[in-house]
C-alpha cells in the first residue's frame, strides 16, 4: 500500500475533545413539553471507545441525533473535533456530517442496486472528491474491514454480519473525528454481532473515535467506558483504568 | 501524514459534483426498471404522438405543395355544367378558339369523352371497358397539362389524324403494356390503334390516369362515324398575373349563350383545400399528444412522489452522509428529468419511425421538421422539471431524523 493509502488508519492529533456537550436540553413542543436531553454534559476524547446506554425512552436516540448534528439542541453547546455545531445552519451541519462524522446504523441502511464498494464510495460523494479516488478509498477501507474480496457484490449477497461491516467501511472512509455507532448489532445474530464487536475494537486500538449507542448493557460492559443514561440525563460515568484489557475478556 | 483537527476556519460546504449529481440521479432509475420504463413510456407515447403528427402532416403538405408545384396555380378547368334540367354537358365547338383569344391565356386544349372501350385484341366482348375510358384531346394537352409522358411519343399533328393512342398510367398498367417499342396495337370500336406512348400520373387531370388518349380526328373518323366530337373540358393556362381575371370572363366566352352552364375551377384549389383540413386535423391530433403528455407528466410526478415515501431511508442516510436539502432536491429533480428526457428521446425516435413507415408507405417524401425533435425533446424535460419540482422540495424538507427513523 501507498503511503497516503497508509494515512486513514492514523488517529486524529489529540489536542481537541472528539467531542464535547456542555449542558445539552433539548424540548420538544407539545403540552407541556417534553424534555427529551435534561442538561447532558459529557466529553469523549480523541482515540476512545465508549457506549452510551440506557433503555429506551433514556433519552439516548435524541443524544445521538444531537451528536450526529442530524437535530439541533434547544440549548447548551456541542463541539466536534473543536468545531461549535449548535448554532450552525442547515447547510453548514451539511458539511460538519460530510467530514467529521461518521454513522453506523442498526439497519445498515446500505443502497440496494449499489456494490459494497459504491456504497463505501458514498461515505465521500458529499466531499466533492473525484469518483476514481472515491473507489480508491473505498476499496482501502473494504479491505480494511476484511471485504476484500466482495467489493463488486451487491447487498442482497451479503450476510448481516457482511452489511454491518460494509456500513462501518463507508463511515470511516472519510476519516471522521467520531464513529457514531447506533444498536451496530442489534440485527446481528450472536457470532456475527461478536465478530463486528471484535472490529469496532480493532478500529478503536488503531486510533478511531467510536461512540457507541446501545441498551444493551452486556455490550457496553464489555467497552473501556459506559455512560449510562436515564431521563435525559447522564446517570453515571465509568471508565476502566485499563480499557485495552477489555479486549481479551471477550 | 498526521491531520490535525483543529478548525479555525470554518468547514468547507458539502459538495456533489455536477457528474455526481447524475449519476446519484440515474441510480434510482437503474434499480427501478420496470417503474422506469413504465413512468418513461407514458412521455414517450404523448411525445411520439405529437412528433408522428408533425411529421405527418409535414410530410403530406410537402407532398401536396409538389403536386400543386407540378400543377402549376395558373391552371384553370373549363368543364360544361350539369345544371338542373339540362342534358348532358358539352361545351360549344368554338369555345377552344374563343378562350384562346383572351389575352393572358397561354395555351388552350380541350378534351371529349369518346364512347367505346380498350382490348388487348378482338376476341374480346367490346362491352368490356375494364374501366378504361377512352378521350380525344388535341395535342396541346400534354404542354397545358405539364403532363409527362413514361414512355414513347405524344401526339403530333399527323398521328392526330391516324389511328394511335397514347395510354394513361394505370391503363397501361391494367392493359400489361410496359413499353411503346414492343409495337403493340389495341382494339377500339372497330380498329386496330397503334400505342404510341405512355403518359406519367397526370396530376392536374388523375382522369387521364385511366384513359387512353387518341386525337380529336381519329376519334371522328374511326369510332364516331364521321360525327363531329365536341370538347367537354377545356384546360386553360394563363399568365401568372391575370388567373383570376381570366377566371371571371371565361364563362362568358366559352358560352356567351348561357354562361351560367360553364363550370370553372382551379384544380391547385383541390389540393390547397386538402391541404388547409388536413391542417385543422394536425392541431386537433397536436392537441391529444399534448393531453397524453400532460397524463405522462402526472405519472412521472405519481411515480416520484412514491419514490420519495419510499426512499426516505436513503435520504436520511444521504442527509448523514453530508447532503444538504439542496443536494436532496437535486438528485430527485435530476431523476425526474432523466426519466421525461428518456421518454422523449425514445418518443422522438417513435414519432419519425411512424412517420417514416407511413410516408413510404403512401409515396411521400419523409419530413420530420426539425422543430418536432428539438421540442419533442425539450417539451418532455419541461415537463419532467416541472413534474419533479414538488415531490423534490418534499424529499428536501425531510428532516434527517424523521428520514432515519426505521418503518
Amino acid at each position: 500500500m501507498s503511503e497516503s493509502g497508509e494515512s486513514w488508519r492514523e488517529a486524529p492529533a489529540a489536542e481537541q475533545p472528539a467531542l464535547e456537550l456542555v449542558d445539552v436540553v433539548k424540548e420538544y413542543p407539545g403540552e407541556p413539553p417534553i424534555r427529551a436531553l435534561d442538561g447532558v454534559s459529557l466529553q469523549i476524547e480523541a482515540g476512545e471507545l465508549a457506549a452510551i446506554v440506557g433503555p429506551s425512552g433514556s433519552g439516548k436516540s435524541t443524544l445521538l441525533h444531537i451528536i450526529g448534528t442530524l437535530d439541533r439542541p434547544t440549548s447548551g453547546v456541542l463541539r466536534l473535533a473543536g468545531v461549535e455545531a449548535s448554532a450552525m445552519s442547515d447547510k453548514q451541519l451539511s458539511a460538519v456530517r460530510s467530514q467529521l462524522i461518521g454513522f453506523v446504523f442498526q439497519q445498515f441502511f446500505l443502497l440496494e442496486g449499489m456494490t459494497a464498494l459504491e456504497n463505501v464510495a458514498n461515505g465521500l460523494l458529499y466531499k466533492g472528491i473525484v469518483p476514481s479516488e472515491r473507489r480508491r478509498a473505498a476499496a482501502e477501507a473494504l479491505e480494511r474491514v476484511g471485504l476484500g474480496n466482495r467489493l463488486e457484490h451487491t447487498p442482497n449477497k451479503l450476510s448481516g454480519g457482511e452489511r454491518q461491516r460494509v456500513a462501518i467501511a463507508r463511515a470511516i472512509v472519510n476519516r471522521p473525528s467520531i464513529v457514531l455507532a447506533d444498536e451496530p448489532t442489534g440485527n446481528l445474530d450472536s457470532k456475527s454481532g461478536a465478530s463486528v464487536m471484535e472490529l469496532i475494537r480493532e478500529l478503536h486500538l488503531e486510533g478511531r473515535t467510536i461512540l457507541i449507542i446501545t441498551h444493551d448493557r452486556e455490550l457496553a460492559a464489555s467497552l473501556p467506558r459506559r455512560i449510562s443514561m436515564r431521563d435525559g440525563a447522564v446517570e453515571s460515568d465509568e471508565t476502566d483504568s485499563h480499557p485495552t484489557s477489555q479486549l481479551a475478556a471477550r | 501524514m498526521t491531520a490535525t483537527h483543529i478548525h479555525a476556519a470554518p468547514l468547507p460546504n458539502s459538495r456533489l459534483r455536477v457528474g455526481d449529481v447524475l449519476r446519484v440521479g440515474a441510480s434510482g432509475l437503474r434499480t427501478r426498471r420496470l417503474r422506469t420504463g413504465l413512468s418513461t413510456l407514458g412521455v414517450a407515447i404523448g411525445i411520439a404522438a405529437m412528433v408522428g403528427v408533425l411529421g405527418l402532416s409535414a410530410s403530406s403538405r410537402e407532398d401536396l405543395q409538389t403536386k400543386i408545384r407540378a400543377l402549376g396555380t395558373n391552371l384553370l378547368e373549363v368543364q360544361a355544367g350539369t345544371g338542373f334540367g339540362r342534358g348532358s354537358g358539352t361545351l360549344p365547338n368554338t369555345a377552344v378558339a374563343m378562350v384562346s383569344r383572351i389575352g393572358p391565356v397561354t395555351s388552350v386544349s380541350s378534351i371529349a369523352t369518346v364512347t367505346g372501350a380498350v382490348r388487348r385484341n378482338d376476341m374480346i366482348s367490346a362491352g368490356i371497358t375494364s374501366g378504361i375510358s377512352v378521350f380525344a384531346a388535341d395535342p396541346g394537352l400534354l404542354d397545358t397539362l405539364h403532363a409527362t409522358l413514361a414512355g414513347g411519343k405524344w401526339l403530333d399533328a399527323a398521328t392526330s389524324t391516324y389511328p394511335a393512342v397514347v395510354l394513361g398510367s394505370i391503363t397501361a398498367q391494367k392493359l400489361g403494356i410496359v413499353n411503346v417499342a414492343d409495337q403493340i396495337r389495341v382494339r377500339m370500336g372497330d380498329q386496330w390503334f397503334a400505342v404510341i406512348g405512355i403518359l406519367d400520373p397526370v396530376a392536374a387531370a388523375p382522369g387521364l390516369d385511366r384513359g387512353a388518349i387518341v386525337g380529336i380526328a381519329a376519334a371522328s373518323t374511326y369510332l364516331a362515324a364521321g360525327a363531329a366530337v365536341v370538347p367537354e373540358t377545356i384546360y386553360v393556362r394563363t399568365t401568372e398575373a391575370d388567373v383570376n381575371s381570366v377566371r371571371n370572363v371565361l364563362s362568358n366566352t366559352v358560352n356567351p349563350a348561357t354562361p351560367e352552364e360553364v363550370q370553372v375551377s382551379r384544380p391547385s384549389d383541390a389540393l390547397a383545400a386538402q391541404d388547409a383540413a388536413s391542417s385543422a386535423f394536425t392541431s386537433l391530433f397536436l392537441g391529444l399528444g399534448a393531453v397524453a403528455l400532460l397524463v405522462g407528466g402526472i405519472g412521472i410526478a405519481n411515480v416520484m412522489v412514491i419514490a420519495v415515501i419510499e426512499r426516505r431511508s436513503e435520504i436520511g442516510l444521504r442527509r448523514a452522509l453530508g447532503a444538504t436539502r439542496a443536494h436532496i432536491r437535486r438528485q430527485f429533480l435530476t431523476e425526474a428529468v432523466l426519466l421525461a428526457g428518456a421518454g422523449g428521446v425514445v418518443g422522438v425516435g417513435l414519432g419519425a419511425g411512424v412517420t417514416a413507415i407511413y410516408a413510404s408507405i403512401k409515396h411521400w417524401q419523409i419530413v420530420i421538421p426539425p422543430i418536432a425533435i428539438i421540442g419533442g425533446i425539450v417539451a418532455a424535460i419541461v415537463i419532467g422539471g416541472i413534474a419533479g419540482l414538488y415531490p423534490a422540495s418534499r424529499a428536501a424538507r425531510l428532516p434527517p431524523t424523521e428520514a432515519l427513523r426505521s418503518n
